[in-house]
């Protein structure tokens, strides 16, 4: 730890910051500050992969930065707000149970990262491995959001959380991937945004709630 | 070289000019034709490169970014012919369906457009050389047809599309994981960063990859991409996205985007084999098996029909996968026989339950009787269409169901056991719901629908000449892509 | 051990400072307030005068209370002096080094908190049994988090020993920790549920149905009460210099020679004077709790323990 420079003790804390709102993302119950918490983890995101940028010398890391403010922190929150403001969803809270179970199954999540990703890190070289397993319980915290939570606005979180973490993965793991393959994710990220907005319209219409526990006619019993 | 790009270019660039010229015309009466005219096109340039790696072997195509051989060509192939008869079949489905309402110009314009943008992520995926630019197009073929499967926007179509969307994306999320961690073990073993996703460069590198990064790579693309073939317990979304959709889509989504989200799962297991010896075949072949044993439970429960053809592809996913997964080249064989005529005979299928679901106006199949007597030609479709699937000979499903078996007996003989019963039950479930359907007396009030059972004739057609004879090109294309994957020829 | 009776002596006048110094701090922490309050501040004497006059009443006795009733008082200003006692504030290296482990700390606050909880019910007044329960739901759920977040430190520093660990901390210069950051605030939480300040409990009132502290020691009155009022002082005293002392230890004396001790004073007075206003802002800024959400906030603080503990084994142990 002491032996890495100042900007490497950055990468990690700000790493922490990272894993800290998805936490809080599990904790918060209100639309809104949800969304504004998600920008603030694209926001996190972006600086981190910046400074990975300049401290390693990747300029193309440059332009996933960029991408990642542009899309994560400032576009997709924005589309979000609008439709949660359109929809007149800002004041519903969500009642999700067990919280504190769920708060430390995260936790224990977040170990089991750790020992998943053990191996990888063995073998790394690079600056930014200790950051693989927190990536990494970024992507599950995510898809414990989608799991735990009922209204679709959190599930979009979750979802867009869980892409998050495997941008992050990414950067800390090799440094981003290829351009292509980056542009690439980023379309579809952009293009299920736009859907996830049209959907929230059309469960609208078609059951007047966003509870997703509304949606379940479809299941194996017989009725 | 330049004759495979100057093929491969309208392969994949017609679809996409399809999906603008779709986007502006869809909603016009001669979309249906225009759908046809781009799906003939697209089957055309599959042919001829077909034709072309049939001479050449394999192709490496726009700077090595499309990669071609036997096993994907093939592939590329079916799904451009599925692709023309569904879209024939479409045409005058969708006319039907503005006929009676249920969708309007808008929502035809979309169904349209996302048609071909829904046959042009397929194609991607199927030739594209860089296994990320793969998960882009596998996550494109989701959000493609994700709005058509919510197209009548009742409520449990949104509900389908929504599960859909969220469990294929939470799916799909891991297999992006194991290709970061691919990526990151590639990239110790190629130099060149650019190229150290690319499927062939990797391929020939793949003995000196991780073998600890790779086993993990390798559990979270069989996640991510199992969840796409619908393996169980990763299925839960696949009955309702493929039975809420219009059934031209749930024929395109079972006959062809399963096929391809095995494709990509063999094409990373053929990365791993060497470094992780038989892990990867036996996790596949757990996952197969699990898949095909609960599919089957599950067919005798169903009361809708789209549902029950459903689980059937879960059924038979789940077969091929177990096939890959025992990895001789006899099962490899098998399983690729079994890829296309699963594709052929579920497309059919589809077609002949959509006619039959117009013909009764619902999808409950206890309000759905007497087929042959009321529509000859529906009736009949779904009968043979059932009892090819079900595994009867003299249909080509029959022989790859043989030969898996027999290669099964070879390698795992206590594993046939559960494998006969499975597929015992699964024809009693399947003839056990379809049997009232299509004998005795239709129910009273049922209109006449413009029936077009030529897609429908066509694939049973080829589905039992496969059955009888598989033509020699054919069994050429199959012993080289077994030779590709499993490394030796079956025979 | 030619100095050995400095040392004892500079490790008594340490603790007699602290002791003496603690009601200073509460009236520091009430004077910045009211300036944030726009009220007209008490002279920041003012806890002194209190005690005093507490000192110079007679002491009432319920007719129920037992000779646990009587001794309580003395009990918890021993402990809690005795804590302080373990405390590095102004200069480590002193004798008192050998007990100053943070596991003794945490003990010796729990033995002041397990006879005031007794206390409180031994007169079998509805409000002190309602207030006992009370303090053991908050204490059971902050211990936890204190505890992790000591860990979390320990492990770091590779001792419980604060000593041993302020002196880590210096050896290694300025060094970003993501454990720290999320320790810090974990415990900056525990602090505040522990002295019962706001948003936790309310140390100004004895109206609310909802008072903790204030409820356990309703029915003490004079010296009893003076003793105890003087213990929960030193304790938040003990809390600001634990947490100067482990996230800020820049400026505590290490040698033992008047200027660095004249530094190591300024220094903890600074610090001190910094954690005051931050609990003042604090109380200032938040509503008090509703009782069920003492839980909820309790458990952030121990998620936040948590993290912290989580982030040092994964991002700061090196492989």
């Amino acid at each position: 730890m002491a032996t890495l420079s100042l900007y490497g003790q950055s990468i990690l804390v700000l790493a922490s910051l990272i894993l800290f709102t998805s936490f809080a993302l599990l904790a918060q119950t209100r639309a809104l500050p949800l969304i504004r918490l998600f920008a603030w983890q694209g926001i996190l995101l972006a600086v981190t992969t910046a400074l990975v940028a300049w401290v390693t010398h990747q300029p193309h890391l440059y332009v996933s930065a960029l991408l990642t403010l542009g899309l994560k922190a400032l576009l997709i929150p924005w589309l979000l707000i609008r439709l949660v403001n359109r929809l007149g969803l800002h004041n519903e809270v969500e009642n999700p149970k067990a919280n504190a179970l769920v708060l430390l199954g995260a936790a224990a999540l977040t170990v089991f990262c750790y020992e998943i990703a053990l191996p990888i890190m063995r073998l790394s070289t690079l600056l930014t491995r200790n950051v693989i397993a927190v990536s990494l319980a970024v992507v599950l915290l995510g898809m414990l959001l989608i799991i735990v939570r009922s209204k679709a606005v959190t599930q979009v979180v979750g979802f867009m959380c869980m892409e998050n973490g495997l941008f992050f993965a990414a950067v800390v793991a090799t440094y981003g991937m290829p351009m292509v393959v980056e542009l690439g994710v980023a379309f579809d990220v952009l293009i299920a945004a736009i859907l996830f907005g049209l959907f929230f319209l059309q469960i609208r219409d078609s059951i007047d709630s966003l509870d997703i526990d509304r949606l379940s006619r479809l299941r194996e019993t017989d009725e | 070289m330049s004759s495979g790009a100057a093929l491969l270019a309208p392969l994949l660039l017609v679809p996409l000019a399809g999906v603008i010229i779709l986007a502006v015309l869809g909603h016009s009466r001669r979309a249906g034709w225009i759908n046809i005219g781009i799906s003939l096109l697209t089957l055309l340039a599959s042919l001829g490169l077909a034709a072309v790696v049939l001479e050449k072997g394999h192709l490496l195509i726009g700077g090595g970014m499309f990669y071609i051989d036997a096993f994907n060509v093939y592939l590329l192939v079916l799904t451009a012919f599925v692709g023309l008869t569904t879209a024939i079949f479409s045409r005058a489905y969708m006319l039907d369906e503005m006929a009676h309402g249920r969708v309007n110009t808008k929502r035809l314009q979309l169904y349209h457009a996302m048609y071909q943008g829904f046959l042009f992520t397929m194609l991607l995926a199927l030739s594209t050389n860089n296994l990320g630019i793969l998960w882009v197009a596998m996550e494109g073929a989701t959000l493609a047809t994700v709005m058509l499967v919510s197209l009548y926007r009742t409520p449990e179509s949104v509900e389908a599309a929504w599960k859909y969307f969220i469990l294929c994306g939470v799916g799909i999320a891991q297999a992006l994981f194991g290709t970061v961690l691919l990526f990151f073990a590639a990239e110790r073993v190629v130099h060149h960063r650019d190229r150290a996703l690319w499927w062939n460069v990797l391929y020939a590198r793949a003995d000196h990859l991780d073998p600890a990064v790779m086993s993990l790579a390798f559990v979270f693309l069989l996640v991510g991409y199992g969840t796409k073939v619908g393996l169980v317990p990763l299925h839960n979304w696949l009955p309702d996205a493929h039975s809420e959709g219009p059934t031209p889509i749930s024929a395109v989504l079972s006959g062809l985007l399963l096929n391809v989200a095995l494709y990509a799962l063999v094409r990373i297991k053929m990365l791993a084999d060497p470094t992780l010896g038989a892990l990867p075949g036996e996790l596949m072949m757990a996952f197969g098996l699990l898949s095909f044993l609960v599919a089957v439970f599950f067919l005798h429960r169903q009361r809708d029909i789209k549902r029950l053809y459903s689980y059937s592809s879960i059924e038979h996913m789940g077969l091929m996968t177990f096939g890959f997964g025992l990895g001789v080249p006899l099962a490899t064989f098998a399983a690729l026989l079994h890829m296309t005529v699963h594709s052929l005979t579920k497309s059919a299928l589809f077609v002949s339950a959509g006619h039959a679901i117009h013909l009764a106006g619902t999808q409950s199949m206890e309000r759905i009787r007497g087929l042959i007597r009321a529509e000859p030609t529906v009736g009949w479709g779904l009968l043979i269409g059932t009892v090819a699937i079900a595994g009867f000979p003299p249909f080509g499903i029959f022989t790859s169901e043989f030969l898996l078996l027999l290669a099964t007996l070879q390698s795992w003989p206590w594993l046939t056991l559960p494998l006969l019963a499975g597929l015992l039950i699964a024809l009693a479930g399947l003839l056990r719901h379809v049997q009232p359907m299509v004998y005795g007396e239709p129910m009273a009030g049922w209109k006449p629908v413009r029936a077009n059972v030529l897609p429908v004739a066509v694939h049973l057609a080829l589905v039992l000449w496969l059955g009888l004879a598989i033509p020699v090109i054919l069994a050429h294309w199959f012993i080289h892509a077994t030779i590709l994957i499993s490394g030796r020829s079956p025979w | 051990m030619a100095g050995s009776l400095t040392l004892w002596s500079l490790a008594l006048l340490q603790v007699l400072v602290f002791i003496a110094g603690a009601p200073l701090l509460t009236g520091w922490i009430r004077r910045v307030r009211s300036a944030l309050q726009n009220r007209a501040a008490p002279p920041i004497w003012q806890p002194y005068r209190e005690l005093a006059k507490l000192f110079r009443k007679n002491v009432v006795l319920a007719d129920e209370a037992s000779w646990i009733f009587r001794t309580t008082p003395y009990v918890v200003l021993a402990a809690t002096v005795s804590a302080a006692a373990a405390l590095p504030a102004v200069a480590t290296h002193l004798p008192t080094d050998a007990i100053a482990d943070v596991i003794v700390l945490v003990g010796f606050l729990a033995l002041a908190r397990f006879f005031l909880a007794l206390a409180a019910m031994d007169v079998g007044t509805a409000f002190g049994g309602m207030a006992a329960s009370r303090e053991m739901m908050v204490a059971s759920l902050a211990e936890p988090a204190m505890l992790i977040a000591v860990f979390t430190l320990s492990m770091t520093a590779g001792s419980t020993n604060l000593s041993t660990a302020v002196g880590y901390i210096l050896h290694s210069g300025l060094v970003l920790r993501p454990a720290f950051v999320f320790t810090l605030v974990g415990l900056l939480m525990v602090a505040i549920a522990e002295t019962g300040r706001l948003p936790v409990d309310n140390p100004a009132t004895h109206l609310e149905l909802t008072m903790i502290h204030e409820g356990m020691i309703l029915e003490y009155g004079g010296r009893h009460l003076a003793l105890i009022e003087w213990a929960s002082e030193i304790k938040l005293m003990i809390y600001g210099v634990l947490i100067a002392d482990l996230f800020l230890p820049w400026g505590i004396a290490t040698r033992l020679t008047v200027p660095s001790l004249l530094l190591g004073s300024i220094a903890l007075v600074a610090k001190l004077a910094f954690w005051g206003g931050l609990l003042a802002m604090v109380e200032t800024h938040f509503a008090k709790m509703r009782l069920f959400r003492v839980p909820e906030f309790l458990n952030i603080a121990f998620l936040l323990c948590l993290l912290g503990l989580l982030s040092h084994l994964i991002l700061e142990v090196a492989l």
